[in-house]
């Protein structure tokens, strides 16, 4: 009997997750003009409206551009010094792992202060370019988690029998280990990209006037109440962020059964 | 140079660009942060600069910021326990279920890769004046006019656990996963009920668990700004609210540094206890 009530209690938490979610995901094909309950018909009408809508598309262009510049930067870091912490013996290596997560450990608006009061004394004001090395070290630690995590399972094997049998440490970086990383790099920049697409608190701090990434634009029309529009844009948004992620396992699953017959 | 001595550099070329990174748009910024804190903001606009401790008095007496402060911690705090008591079961299930794991650990995922903003304000759908529980009871007969359901502390608890939910779920389901069924298959044959079992065995061996998701939950919650302006009415207003205000409205950013500073110390705190007590180790499994 307490079997059942944990399995009970389980599928209300996770309701409790995704209902809300999926209400959004629902009302943004309602052909209700208020875009609210009863639904009175499927439309797309809400999703012609956006894509119609200059600011929401500046702003997704504005959100993907930062995103994939914030992924290369981050994951580029990340992917080096995971390198470092799980091919060598490096000296405080506990000390060194702390402060690489150090991100996550500080509350985002002070993370956000701190850059933005320091960049601007320094001269460089609320800005694309601050707005950006926000996104990096804000996610910088994430890629450094996921790609270390990943890092571990690959053999050093490999890579020693290329070196023994003559290659250089260059040609059997760019042969051998890279190939073998690429899931886990992967896996870090598309991570890099999700956290940056979606983060809007530190971007409310960084982001010069004028400027809005999709976050903050939802965050801007939904002071005016919620309309059909925002339930669309967070459908997108949904497609966007959990359905890429979906696609790259899907591909990446392929490619390795087509690899491993 | 020796080979010794270039394999003993390699690591460093490698860590140099993360490590840059970090110490410049981290480390410095907050060191540079606890200075201007001394600064002042003069009323024509300009700082000057110097070593006045007016922000910091105001931060640390003034009630108004005092009161934000404990109404911050008392909503995390209600938040922590909250996830608690909701995630638990469900960890546990995760962990001793067979057929589901796989469906249910995938599922847990999901959320951290929606929009933090598009689950908060996808509430207001649910409860909102036009939302779906006001539309069900309104067809009911329940009520005659719609209620409004949102725009108070309880909406930004509301907000908060579902945000936070997953973290606690995940760390709790880590640590679940360590523990050797045995021990409490053990413990039951030696004549312990299954709830003796789970108290005197499983429990204790999960605290570490469900002590990072409670880390987790609390500083997030501690620390967030969205969640009470999208889900909160006016006098809900929590400290990284006082923080946006006072450096973006106000742009007094020496009293914002003081605001920023008391926010991390005390939730610098926290964070020392737990790593003093039980390492970073486990809050890094429960990333990862």
């Amino acid at each position: 009997m307490g079997w059942n009530a944990i399995r009970i209690w389980t599928i209300l938490v996770y309701g409790f997750m995704f209902l809300p979610v999926a209400v959004v995901v629902l009302l943004s094909f309602n052909a209700n003009q208020f875009g609210s309950f009863p639904m009175n018909g499927v439309s797309l009408r809400w999703f012609e409206e956006l894509w119609n809508n200059d600011a929401v598309m500046r702003a997704f262009r504005t959100s993907i551009v930062l995103g994939l510049m914030t992924a290369v930067i981050s994951t580029t870091l990340g992917v080096l010094a995971s390198l470092a912490l799980v091919r060598y013996n490096v000296p405080g290596r506990n000390t060194i792992t702390t402060l690489l997560i150090a991100p996550i450990l500080v509350p985002e608006v002070v993370l956000a202060v701190a850059l933005l009061l320091f960049l601007n004394w320094l001269g460089l004001g609320k800005s694309f370019a601050l707005l950006l090395a926000g996104h990096v070290i804000f996610t910088l630690p994430f890629v450094i988690l996921v790609v270390q995590a990943r890092l571990v399972s690959i053999k050093r094997d490999v890579e020693e029998a290329a070196l023994s049998l003559g290659a250089n440490p260059v040609q059997t970086f760019f042969s051998v280990t890279l190939p073998l990383m690429l899931p886990a790099v992967a896996a870090g920049a598309l991570f890099a990209f999700t956290i940056s697409f979606d983060d809007i608190t530190g971007t409310l701090f960084w982001k010069p006037g004028g400027v809005e990434t999709v976050p903050t634009q939802i965050f801007s029309m939904l002071r005016n109440s919620i309309s059909p529009e925002i339930n669309a844009l967070g459908t997108v948004m949904i497609i966007m962020t959990v359905g890429l992620p979906l696609l790259g396992a899907a591909v990446a699953r392929k490619l390795a059964m087509k690899s491993g017959t | 140079m020796s080979v010794e001595a270039r394999e003993a550099r390699q690591p460093w070329i490698l860590l140099s660009p993360a490590l840059g990174a970090v110490t410049l748009l981290l480390l410095v910024p907050l060191i540079f942060i606890i200075v201007y804190s001394f600064w002042l903001r003069s009323a024509v606009g300009g700082d000057q600069v110097g070593f006045y401790l007016d922000n910091w008095q105001k931060v640390l007496t003034d009630r108004f910021y005092r009161d934000i402060l404990f109404n911050t911690l008392k909503i995390a705090a209600i938040t922590t326990v909250v996830c608690a008591l909701m995630g638990y079961p469900a960890a546990y299930f995760i962990a001793r279920s067979k057929g589901s794991k796989m469906i249910l650990l995938l599922l847990l995922m999901l959320p951290f890769w929606i929009s933090y903003i598009i689950r908060t304000m996808s509430w207001i759908n649910i409860l909102g004046t036009s939302g779906a529980l006001n539309s069900l009871l309104l067809s009911l007969g329940v009520i005659s006019d719609p209620i409004q359901m949102l725009y108070n502390e309880g909406t930004v608890i509301l907000g908060l656990v579902h945000f936070l939910l997953p973290f606690m779920v995940l760390n709790v389901y880590v640590s679940l996963e360590g523990i050797d069924t045995n021990l409490e298959d053990a413990a039951t044959s030696l004549g312990a009920t299954r709830w003796q079992a789970f108290l005197q065995v499983t429990l204790p061996l999960s605290l570490p668990g469900l002590a990072a998701g409670g880390l987790l939950c609390f500083v997030l919650g501690a620390g967030t700004y969205i969640t009470p302006v999208i889900l909160g009415g006016p006098r809900d207003a929590m400290f990284a609210n006082l923080v946006f205000e006072a450096i973006i409205t106000q742009l007094n950013w020496p009293l914002g540094s003081a605001l920023s500073l008391l926010l991390l110390i005390v939730l610098g705190v926290l964070v020392a206890i737990y790593n003093r007590y039980l390492g970073m180790s486990q809050l890094a499994k429960g990333l990862g």
